[in-house]
C-alpha cells in the first residue's frame, strides 16, 4: 500500500469519525462544532479530488458561515434541548432508522463502484469554448458563461432566502436592525481580532475574485472571505447591522442578480441570444458581472447570519 | 482503490450517516445538520462524477464541479432560513421541536395558563 493511499484512507475514516460526532453529540453546541471542523476536513477531500474551487467554497461557506449560523442558533436554543430530549424515538425505531439508511448507504456504495471509467464527459467541450471567454479557470467559464442562468437564478434564490429570513420580524422590529447593537466597551479579544483580521481579508477575498478568472477562486470564494469579514466585525459589536430599510442594503443585495440579468437581455442586442457575450469583450464583461456578485455575495450572507431584524427602527 | 471512488464511498456513507441523524434526532437544529451532511455526501458523489469526467487536459470535469458549488451556495441559504424558522419557533413558544401539539402547549408544565 502507497503512503498516499494509506493517507487518503486514514483522511477518509477521519471525515466519518467528524460526521459520526456531528450526529452522536450529546449537546447541539458540540455537534454544530465538530461540524465545522467536519467541512474543514471535507475541502482536503475535494482538494484529492483536483477540484480545488470547489474545495475553497466548502471551507468558506460549507464549513465557515454555516458554522457561524449554527454555532449562534445552538447558544440560543440551548434552554431548548433538554425539552426535546424526551422525544427521542424508540429504541426499536432507530434500529429501523439504522437499517434503512444502511440500505441507502449500499445502494450508493454500489453505484459509485458501478461507475464507468472513464466516466461520461462535459470537459472537451468546456476546453473547446474556453478560449472565446478570455477565462482560464473552466469552473469560472461554467458558473459566468456557459450555464450563466443557473448562477443567475441562484443569486435570486439568496435574495428569496434573506426575504424570507426578514419576513420572519414581528411586527414591531420591521424596519429595524437585525443582531446586537454597537457595545459602548467591545469585548476586547474579540476586537483585536475584528481589527487586524478584515484589513488582510478583504485583500485576500478581492485577491481570490480577481484570480479566479485564471486560477481557483472566483465571486463565490471571495465574496465568502469579504462576508466573513464583516461577521467578525458584527460579532466582535465593533458594528452593527444596518437596519433592513436601508436604501444601499436593498440595492446591494440585488445588484449582482439586476446586473446579470440586465446583460443577459443586452445579449440579444450585443451577441448571439439570451446570455451570450460578444466576441472578443466576454472577458471584461464577465468580471465587470463577477464584480457586482461579489457584493451581492459579501451582503447577502451576513444578512442571513443575522437572522431577521430584533430591535425597533429609529425614528 | 483509486482516490475518487474512496471519496465516493464516503459520499455514501455521510448520505446514510445524515438520513440517520435526520430520521432520529428530535432537535430541529440537529436535523438541520444532519441534512447538511446528506446534501455534502450527494455533493461528494458529485466529487467522484468529475474526477471520472477528466478529460481534455482538466484535472475533474469543471460542469459538475460548477454545479456543487452552486449547490453549496444554495444549501447555505435554506439552512439560514431553517435556522430563522426554529428561533423564531422558540420565540414564540419557549421550545424548539416539531411536535404539532407544541402550539396548543405552554412551555413549563402544560397545564394551559399563559
Amino acid at each position: 500500500m502507497s503512503v498516499r493511499l494509506a493517507l487518503d484512507i486514514g483522511l477518509a475514516l477521519l471525515v466519518f469519525a467528524v460526521a459520526a460526532r456531528t450526529i452522536f453529540a450529546r449537546g447541539a453546541f458540540e455537534a454544530v462544532v465538530d461540524y465545522v471542523a467536519y467541512g474543514l476536513l471535507l475541502s482536503i477531500v475535494w482538494i484529492r479530488l483536483f477540484a480545488v474551487d470547489v474545495a475553497l467554497t466548502e471551507d468558506a461557506i460549507g464549513g465557515g458561515v454555516t458554522g457561524v449560523l449554527l454555532i449562534g442558533a445552538a447558544a440560543r436554543l440551548r434552554s431548548a434541548e433538554t425539552v426535546a430530549a424526551e422525544e427521542t424515538p424508540s429504541g426499536s425505531l432507530r434500529v429501523f432508522a439504522a437499517c434503512l439508511c444502511l440500505l441507502v448507504t449500499a445502494v450508493l456504495a454500489g453505484v459509485v463502484l458501478l461507475l464507468p471509467d472513464p466516466g461520461p464527459t462535459l470537459a472537451p467541450q468546456a476546453a473547446e469554448h474556453l478560449a472565446e471567454t478570455g477565462l482560464g479557470n473552466p469552473v469560472t467559464a461554467v458558473l459566468i458563461a456557459y450555464r450563466a442562468v443557473d448562477t443567475m437564478l441562484e443569486k435570486v434564490v439568496l435574495v428569496l432566502a434573506v426575504v424570507g429570513v426578514w419576513s420572519l420580524a414581528p411586527d414591531r422590529f420591521w424596519g429595524g436592525a437585525p443582531g446586537e447593537a454597537r457595545a459602548a466597551r467591545p469585548e476586547p479579544t474579540l476586537a483585536f481580532l475584528a481589527q487586524v483580521l478584515p484589513p488582510l481579508g478583504i485583500l485576500v477575498g478581492i485577491h481570490v475574485f480577481w484570480a479566479g478568472a485564471n486560477e481557483p477562486g472566483g465571486a463565490f470564494q471571495g465574496g465568502a472571505i469579504l462576508a466573513a469579514m464583516w461577521l467578525i466585525l458584527m460579532m466582535a459589536r465593533l458594528t452593527e447591522a444596518p437596519p433592513v430599510g436601508a436604501l444601499w442594503l436593498r440595492l446591494a443585495l440585488v445588484a449582482g442578480p439586476a446586473v446579470f440579468l440586465a446583460f443577459g437581455v443586452a445579449g440579444f442586442v450585443m451577441a448571439s441570444g439570451f446570455f451570450s457575450y460578444p466576441p472578443g469583450f466576454a472577458k471584461p464583461l464577465i468580471l465587470f458581472i463577477e464584480a457586482f456578485m461579489l457584493l451581492t455575495i459579501a451582503v447577502t450572507l451576513p444578512m442571513l447570519v443575522a437572522g431577521p431584524p430584533r430591535r425597533e427602527p429609529r425614528p | 482503490m483509486t482516490q475518487a471512488t474512496l471519496a465516493g464511498l464516503i459520499g455514501a456513507a455521510l448520505v446514510g450517516l445524515g438520513l440517520y441523524g435526520l430520521i432520529t434526532n428530535p432537535q430541529p437544529l440537529r436535523k438541520n445538520l444532519a441534512f447538511n451532511l446528506i446534501g455534502s455526501g450527494v455533493f461528494l458523489i458529485f466529487g467522484i462524477f468529475a474526477r471520472k469526467g477528466a478529460a481534455a487536459g482538466f484535472p475533474a470535469d469543471p460542469v459538475p464541479q460548477a454545479m456543487v458549488i452552486t449547490g453549496i451556495v444554495v444549501a447555505f441559504a435554506a439552512s439560514a432560513l431553517a435556522v430563522a424558522l426554529v428561533l423564531r419557533l422558540h420565540e414564540e413558544t419557549g421550545r424548539a421541536t416539531l411536535r404539532p401539539d407544541a402550539w396548543t402547549k405552554p412551555p413549563s408544565d402544560g397545564a394551559g395558563s399563559e
